[in-house]
This record gives C-alpha cells, sequence and structure tokens, in this order.
C-alpha cells in the first residue's frame, strides 16, 4: 500500500478550480483515483454535484478521460467505455490496460440508477462503481433519496408539527451489492484516506466488477459547518451508523471497530438536518434510529465471524 | 461473389451489421426488431464478427451503453422498436448532442397505449426532432442498402451524427423477400475505417465529454448541430452516388415515381409505397396523370428538392402513418412547409392511415386517388385532414 506522503506526490485526476462547495469531501476520494494505482483510468459520471461542479464548460477539472451522459445510467455508460477498452486490448495485446471508474451520487446509484448499477454489475464489466453518499439529493437542493436515514429533515421531508422528517430508514444498497455475488464490495469513509485509499485501489485493480460506497457528509444538506465534514464522517463510523467493512468475494472483513460504541444521539445531534429530534416528542426516533443501528451492526459482525 | 437471397427484413439488416462488423453493440430485445439482434448474436457466437456484444437490461442502458462506446471511439449499434425507442428518448437527444455517429434500425411499430406490436411511424416520427439521421425503406432491399450506407454518412467528418434506419414492423422485418446481400469484402472497402474523435481510450490527451453547458454556450452547439445536420444533405447524396457506382443500385432523397408530368401526386413514406406503386401503375394505364414522392430522407428534410419534385402537381395527398395528437401528422406538416412557397401552390391535404398495423388495400387506394381526382374538378378540398379505414369514420 502506497503511504499518503507519497501517494501526495503523484498526479492527481482531479484538479483544483472544480467549483464543489466549500467543505465538500468529495475531491478526498477523486483526488486518490489516479494516485493510487498505475493504470491509466477512465471516469464516467452520473448527473449530480460531482458532474456540474467539475464540467461546467468550457472548463474541467479532470486530468483524466472522463464521461457523463445523464442521471441514471453512470454504469450503462461504462458499460460501454470499458467493451471499447476490451476491444482495444484485444486488438492490441501490447496496449496499456486502461481500468473504468463510475461514479455517483446517492441519488444517481440507490434511486434512478440502481437498474443500470445491478444489470452492468451482473454482466461482469471490469469496472468500479463508486457512490459517494451523502443521504440526499443535494444537487438539486436537498430532497430525500433512498439513502436519507430515518427522521433526517430534508426538503422533500421536512420536519414540520405532525411529521419528523423522513419517516423510513435507509436501504441498505451495499448489502443489495454483496447480493449480486460480485468480486469486491466495500464500504469507506472520507475521513480515513488509508482504508479509502487501499479500497479504491483494490477496486480499481481487481479485474471485474467492484461496489465501493463512500460515507461523504454534505454540508448544507447536513447542516454542517464547511469545517465539520471530516469529523462527521468520523461519527458516523465510531457510532457505527456508517461501518468501514468489505466483501471480498464473499467473505466479510469489518475493516474498524470502535472500542467503543459511541451512542447514535452524538452524531445526529450534531446536523441541522436533525435538530428537530431535540424536540422531546421525538426522542422516540433516536431510540428507533439507535435500535436499528445496533441490530445491523450486530448482524455485520456476525458475518465476519462467520467467515 | 454478391448473393441473392430470401431473406426477411430483420435478417437482412443482420448481415449488414455483420458486414459493417461495428465494435460494439448494446441491445435489448422488443418485438418486431428482436431476430435483428438473435441473428447477430449467432454471428458473434460463431466467429463471424468481431464484436463486443453488451445485453443490457433495457433500451435505455442500451443508447447509453452505445454513447459510452462510441465515445470511448468504437463504431456502435443497435436495433429496437416503438416502446424500446421510447425509453431510449432522453438518450437519444445525448447521442446526438454529443455527436456520436451511432447507427439504430428502428423496426417501426405503434407506441402503447393501448399496446399494440404492428407497425406504425409513430415511434421514429417521434423522435424526429432528437438530432437523428433518418432514412426510411420501402422493403427489405433498402432497409439493407441505407444501413450499408450509414456508417459512411453518419461518420463522416463533416457531419458526425448518429443516424436510424427506418423500416416498417413486420410488413418488411418479418417478411421474406427476394434480394441481393453484396460481398462482404465490397461492403467493408465501401464503408471504410471507422475514425474515432477524441477518444476516451486515448489517456494520453484526457478529453471531457457531457460537460454542463449552460447559457453561454448551449445555443453555440445547438447551431453547430443544425450546421452538421445541413452538412448530411450532401453528404447522404454523395454516399448514395458512390454506393449506386459500386452496387448498381440508385438512391436520392426520396424517391420520384411517375412524378414527372403527374397532376395528382401522393407522398408517402415506407412499405406502403410497394401498393401505391401498383395502383398508380394500373392507373397510368388507364390514363390518369398520377404519381409518388417517396420519402427517403426525413431528417434532413429536403424542402427545396421537394418543393422542386412537386412544382407540376395540381393536389397532393399526403399520407401519414402516425398522428400528432391536436395536430397534423408530420409529414404533412413537411410538405405544407416545402410548398408554401410554391406558385402556383398546388392543393394539399392529409389523410392518417395504418396506426397500430391497420391495412391500407389496393382498393382503398384506388378511392384515395378517386377522391383527390373529385378535390381537383371541385377545386376544393372537403376534408383537409382525416384517417383512412377507420371507424366510426
Amino acid at each position: 500500500m502506497p503511504k499518503l506522503q507519497e501517494m501526495a506526490k503523484k498526479k492527481t485526476a482531479f484538479s483544483s478550480g472544480h467549483r464543489l462547495c466549500a467543505g465538500c469531501p468529495v475531491p478526498i476520494f477523486t483526488k486518490m483515483l489516479t494516485r493510487v494505482t498505475d493504470y491509466d483510468i477512465v471516469v464516467g459520471s452520473a448527473t449530480g454535484c460531482l458532474e456540474v461542479a467539475s464540467s461546467i464548460f468550457p472548463y474541467s477539472a479532470w486530468n483524466v478521460p472522463w464521461i457523463h451522459t445523464a442521471f441514471e445510467n453512470a454504469a450503462a455508460t461504462m458499460s460501454g467505455v470499458e467493451a471499447m477498452a476490451r476491444v482495444r486490448s484485444k486488438r492490441n495485446g501490447n496496449a496499456k490496460k486502461i481500468k473504468c471508474v463510475a461514479i455517483g451520487g446517492d441519488g444517481g446509484t440507490y434511486d434512478i440508477g440502481i437498474q443500470a448499477l445491478s444489470a452492468a454489475m451482473e454482466r461482469g464489466h471490469d469496472l468500479l462503481y463508486i457512490c459517494y453518499d451523502n443521504g440526499a439529493y443535494m444537487n438539486t437542493g436537498i430532497q430525500r433519496s433512498g439513502a436519507t436515514p430515518l427522521g433526517a429533515a430534508t426538503t422533500t421531508t421536512p420536519a414540520g408539527q405532525v411529521i419528523a422528517g423522513k419517516q423510513q430508514q435507509r436501504k441498505d444498497l451495499s448489502k443489495i451489492m454483496v447480493a449480486h455475488h460480485i468480486d469486491y464490495v466495500a464500504q469507506a469513509s472520507i475521513h480515513d484516506p488509508i482504508d479509502l485509499s487501499e479500497k479504491i485501489k483494490k477496486g480499481i485493480e481487481l479485474d471485474g466488477p467492484a461496489f465501493l460506497n463512500i460515507l461523504s457528509p454534505c454540508v448544507p444538506g447536513w447542516r454542517i459547518n464547511p469545517d465539520m465534514a471530516v469529523e462527521s464522517a468520523s461519527l458516523a463510523v465510531e457510532t457505527c451508523f456508517w461501518p468501514l467493512y468489505e466483501v471480498d468475494s464473499g467473505d466479510y472483513t469489518v475493516n474498524y471497530k470502535p472500542g467503543k460504541k459511541r451512542p447514535v444521539s452524538d452524531w445526529l445531534l450534531t446536523q441541522g438536518r436533525f435538530r428537530h429530534l431535540k424536540d422531546p416528542q421525538w426522542a422516540h426516533l433516536i431510540d428507533e434510529f439507535q435500535s436499528l443501528i445496533d441490530e445491523q451492526w450486530d448482524w455485520l459482525v456476525a458475518q465476519e465471524k462467520k467467515a | 461473389m454478391p448473393e441473392t437471397r430470401a431473406i426477411t427484413g430483420n435478417g437482412a439488416i443482420a448481415e449488414a451489421m455483420r458486414q459493417i462488423a461495428p465494435d460494439v453493440v448494446a441491445a435489448f430485445p422488443i418485438t418486431p426488431s428482436t431476430q435483428i439482434i438473435e441473428d447477430f448474436a449467432g454471428f458473434v457466437a460463431d466467429g463471424k464478427v468481431d464484436t463486443e456484444l453488451i445485453t443490457v437490461e433495457s433500451e435505455h442502458s442500451a443508447m447509453s451503453a452505445c454513447i459510452g462506446a462510441s465515445a470511448a471511439g468504437g463504431r456502435v449499434m443497435t436495433a429496437t422498436s416503438a416502446n424500446g425507442l421510447a425509453l431510449m428518448w432522453e438518450m437519444l437527444y445525448v447521442a446526438a448532442g454529443m455527436r456520436q455517429p451511432i447507427l439504430v434500425a428502428v423496426v417501426n411499430r405503434a407506441l402503447s397505449a393501448p399496446i399494440n406490436i404492428h407497425c406504425d411511424h409513430g415511434d421514429s416520427m417521434g423522435a424526429r426532432d432528437a438530432g437523428w439521421i433518418q432514412i426510411y425503406a420501402e422493403n427489405n432491399q433498402q432497409a439493407y442498402d441505407n444501413m450499408i450506407m450509414a456508417p459512411a454518412i453518419a461518420g463522416h467528418a463533416d457531419v458526425r451524427l448518429p443516424l436510424m434506419v427506418c423500416l416498417d414492423g413486420f410488413i418488411i422485418s418479418h417478411s421474406i423477400e427476394t434480394m441481393q446481400l453484396e460481398e462482404d469484402r465490397q461492403v467493408q472497402a465501401f464503408i471504410g475505417e471507422h475514425k474515432a474523435f477524441h477518444s476516451l481510450l486515448d489517456t494520453a490527451n484526457p478529453s471531457s465529454w457531457g460537460a454542463l453547458d449552460l447559457h453561454d454556450y448551449y445555443i453555440e452547439h445547438k447551431k453547430a448541430q443544425q450546421v452538421a445536420m445541413a452538412n448530411a444533405k450532401p453528404v447522404i447524396e454523395e454516399v448514395s452516388e458512390r454506393f449506386g457506382k459500386e452496387f448498381g443500385r440508385r438512391y436520392e432523397l426520396f424517391e420520384s415515381y411517375r412524378l414527372d408530368d403527374a397532376e395528382r401526386v401522393v407522398v408517402a413514406i415506407n412499405s406502403v409505397a410497394g401498393e401505391l406503386k401498383e395502383v398508380i401503375d394500373e392507373l397510368r394505364d388507364e390514363g390518369e396523370k398520377v404519381g409518388l414522392l417517396k420519402i427517403r430522407v426525413f431528417r434532413p428534410f429536403p424542402y427545396a428538392e421537394i418543393a422542386a419534385a412537386l412544382k407540376n402537381s395540381k393536389i397532393v395527398t399526403v399520407l401519414d402513418r402516425s398522428t400528432s395528437m391536436g395536430a397534423y401528422g408530420p409529414l404533412f406538416v413537411e410538405i405544407c412547409s416545402s410548398l408554401y412557397d410554391a406558385n402556383p401552390r398546388p392543393m394539399l391535404y392529409s389523410r392518417t392511415f395504418g396506426l397500430g398495423g391497420r391495412e391500407l388495400l389496393l382498393d382503398d387506394i384506388r378511392d384515395l386517388f378517386e377522391e383527390s381526382k373529385r378535390y381537383l374538378n371541385e377545386g376544393k378540398i372537403e376534408k383537409t385532414s382525416d384517417f383512412l379505414n377507420v371507424r366510426g369514420g
């Protein structure tokens, strides 16, 4: 594994001058893409924050070949690119191998893009799909998604007098991807660059489909200060809301186990989107949230033990 | 050696695809175009063509994968019909806007609802504003020939636009006709090498595709697409002429059938032209001055050329095999636009027929010409727009 200091000296896939929000942690992983591997890469983005902020014509933040076509189809678009990369290798055995990376937010991945993603993984393309999960449709102004946690206030699930934010728990997309029996599925977080870079490297370099789900706090969407993204991601992991784990050829490894699991309220109540949960009438939602996390964490640790 | 073979329209398109030998095909089955991809999958499985076939989970992903493969420098094709084309809709505009010369065989079929698997042109006509070149075919031979010409047109440096070859569902796709399949090597020499522009796989010279394009550039890019579409017209003529010299079958932007001195003209698209010609021949034998203008290239639309071809006509009946709810049929609208400046301007009216596969028989066509004769004699069009062969009509 390359040291972070060494990695930082390598040319990055993603240049400064992009227009992501101040404090947005997405560039933490986009900058790593070329730094973790010696392969040449092509990147495809779903419509979303990263796409609009990195490509306002005539500028581009991308130092690698990059394509965006629409919202729901990053995996399908990159299936075509990957097929063409295979044609190239077939015709010229000496050609340097090109690796494909698709990137979507939780809107483009959990929701509108899940069909194209599922099918691309099932077809077995040599493709790493990265989801940066910030828990809502942030690019269009913070509407709820299938990844929005229970109780979170969004512009389509506002915290009102009688309804306290989103009424459903989030779907577990990483688990859905494991059910595809692909080579590699992992969850990572932008606050842990060593774990994150190892997972990106694995996902890019293995020959076959891989899925990486990265927790990526959103400053305006989570209603946190611009200097809080890394800390908020760290709290999500310490409370076990967002376990860091990987499933390598079906075998589970939990990459980080907090010495003492912190209560989820430590994470929730530092974000404006959960502020309303401080109201005693919604206290039961915090309890419900905690029991969901406990149940899912126990399940995960049990999977590791089975292996 | 060229081969004379009895083959379905779908089979002929699949043979054309084998000969074109695209780098990537991404496709999803839909009636009545399915056989194209089934036959092609057979060619891939037998090693007769060296194509990466991506069997996607939807037409939306089919077109998305086609765009990705094309931007990665590949020659790319697919086939679809009706609801499949509709599901591609969003990506049709993206393919055209990104100037990817993707080739699609559209086997024309009615759109739902009500669900119907038979022929009309509602699918491709609905896509007429998407920025694709559209070329239509009367029969199996023309569908095959159009497809052989397609790569040279779409991929031309002055054009770089996606192209759909349209043929009538079942009537052509499933009918066996005797036709000529040209020799592989001669076809491949005619098509030439595919030239990639700013391929995504050129990692030494990275390019960004599909950037956010706001009010400061979007309209220039749309204008550039219009210019490319205008460029397509002479390129289609040039490629068609080269095709004629090479293979002996000559094509123009549209076909003029007994048109020179025709007073009463029908304008139509696709397979119905066969029946129209049959009736026109009979009526000519009876001394009637009737003729046909059969559209081949619908996008770019050859307004001036059509106006010139119809300059001697006195009455023009436009047959639309699709309808625009609350408006006239799309072909009628274009013919009216073509003739607006004509002096004298022929009488014009619209008839919609064949939706969902409703047949138009030879007797119906005779009635149609009878009607145009009456209108011409009376100097008055009774009904500007109407449906043919419809209950309660």
